[in-house]
């Protein structure tokens, strides 16, 4: 092997890749606390949505499990604009992203429903809450809680898979990567340098939904 | 010159397929070797064993699968080796298959009850009698429904291999979409195929799910 290491470009760059890992702590963060909400609420048409209605949901999921998350990707950003709905790249990779979020947790979620005893819901309605706040104490936290690690793993990966988006041009921490792998045609050092940023970016982000697990569910007893 | 979408187009994406279904089956075979011996290290090996696979599984899990291909791809070449496109995303491919499957039979060896082994050591099997005869015929049971779930978790990730120009059924796609200009359709037609590979798995991997459960409640 007669190839020296050159790593001396990219920590010259160093900022411009920080820059770009804060952009993909952002547009993860984003897409995480929407693909909750479409997760919820996909979940709950899942289980208690009329039938047309949870047919519908459960077409979009298994859409969405069995194609790549690149093809999906490419159909809003690329395919779009041919049936009229034209995106901005960075709005194409919320939507995308959002849309493959929310059908996985729309699986995990409606499992972790499915876990809640229906006495308990029962003996809520009798407490005199409202469905609202059944929904709310009694259904939704609970719920969370049971599938919280599941949870958490695909929000990881949806976090890795936000590498994706630098292809469909929006910016983020690979995109920057690809910039620099032009500029200075030392991909390898390039590559191996952020995938390091994306490991300590995943390390922190377990570590983070740890604490975070920590404060807003009780623990459980027994 | 743009050409109108038709059946030559078709019949060139099923070709990107096959490349996409040989892809997926090198990753799962090759994968599932490495999966083997990483998740035995990592559940019974002694600990330097255990933490070099952890080690592996982690820094796998926490990287993106991109990240993994463009190193490999530039990096045989670095170090001296010319390959092809497909020997290169082969390899990443392996190793990232090898990561997930170790880490979903890590935790099917250790599902099996502590019991079992000194039951098994109790009738005087050895090591890798115990393995053999007591303890992998348990853990393969658990194990067949992620594995199956997790091939169609290859067959999509494959795809990422269109990005270094490997022709496989997403680059087929954008050459064909290159070629036509109909990009909704053309990537509609490529979600769908992948959706016919994929979903059967899915579907397998869920009724054995619930087969497994009816036979062990637990």
């Amino acid at each position: 092997m007669d190839y020296s290491f050159n790593f001396r470009p990219v920590f010259n760059n160093f900022d411009m890749l920080l820059e770009g890992a804060l952009l993909t702590l952002e547009l993860s963060a984003i897409t995480m606390m929407l693909g909750l909400m479409v997760g919820t609420l996909g979940a709950a048409i899942k289980i208690w949505g009329p039938r047309p209605a949870r047919l519908l949901v459960g077409a979009y999921v298994n859409f969405i499990r069995n194609t790549p998350l690149l093809v999906q990707l490419f159909i809003v950003y690329f395919g779009l604009p041919s049936i009229g709905i034209r995106l901005a790249a960075p709005d194409a990779a919320v939507l995308g992203l959002t849309i493959y979020l929310g059908a996985y947790a729309t699986e995990i979620i409606r499992a972790g429903i499915q876990a809640i005893p229906k006495s308990q819901i029962e003996a809520g309605l009798c407490l005199g809450l409202s469905y609202l706040q059944v929904f709310r104490y009694v259904i939704i936290v609970p719920a969370l809680q049971v599938v919280y690690p599941a949870l958490v793993s695909q929000f990881i990966l949806l976090m890795l898979g936000t590498s994706l988006v630098s292809f469909i041009s929006a910016k983020e921490l690979f995109h920057t990567a690809l910039f620099l792998d032009s500029r200075t045609f030392l991909p390898f050092e390039i590559y191996l340098v952020v995938s390091l940023m994306y490991l300590a970016m995943s390390l922190g982000f377990r570590a983070l939904f740890a604490v975070i697990g920590h404060f807003i569910f009780t623990p459980t007893r027994g | 010159m743009l050409r109108e979408l038709g059946v030559d187009d078709f019949i060139l994406l099923l070709t990107g397929a096959q490349w996409t279904i040989l892809l997926s089956l090198v990753a799962f075979v090759g994968g599932g070797l490495i999966g083997l011996f990483t998740a035995i290290a990592r559940s019974l090996g002694p600990l330097p064993l255990r933490w070099l696979a952890a080690g592996y599984i982690q820094v796998v899990q926490g990287t993106p699968l991109l990240g993994q291909l463009f190193l490999f791809y530039y990096g045989f070449s670095i170090f001296g080796f010319d390959v092809s496109a497909f020997i290169a995303v082969s390899t990443a491919m392996i190793l990232f298959s090898g990561a997930f499957l170790g880490d979903i039979w890590r935790g099917c060896i250790e599902s099996v009850p502590e019991t079992q082994w000194e039951a098994s050591e109790a009738l005087g099997l050895s090591f890798t009698e115990q393995l053999r005869y007591v303890i992998l015929p348990q853990a393969v049971q658990v194990a067949i429904p992620p594995t199956v779930g997790f091939m169609a978790q290859i067959v999509k990730n494959t795809s990422l291999a269109a990005l270094v120009g490997f022709v496989d059924l997403l680059r087929m796609g954008q050459l064909v979409t290159a070629a036509t200009f109909e990009p909704f359709a053309v990537y509609m037609i490529v979600a769908l195929m992948y959706f016919s590979l994929c979903y059967p798995l899915s579907v397998w991997s869920y009724h054995l799910e619930r087969k497994l459960n009816v036979a062990d409640p637990n």
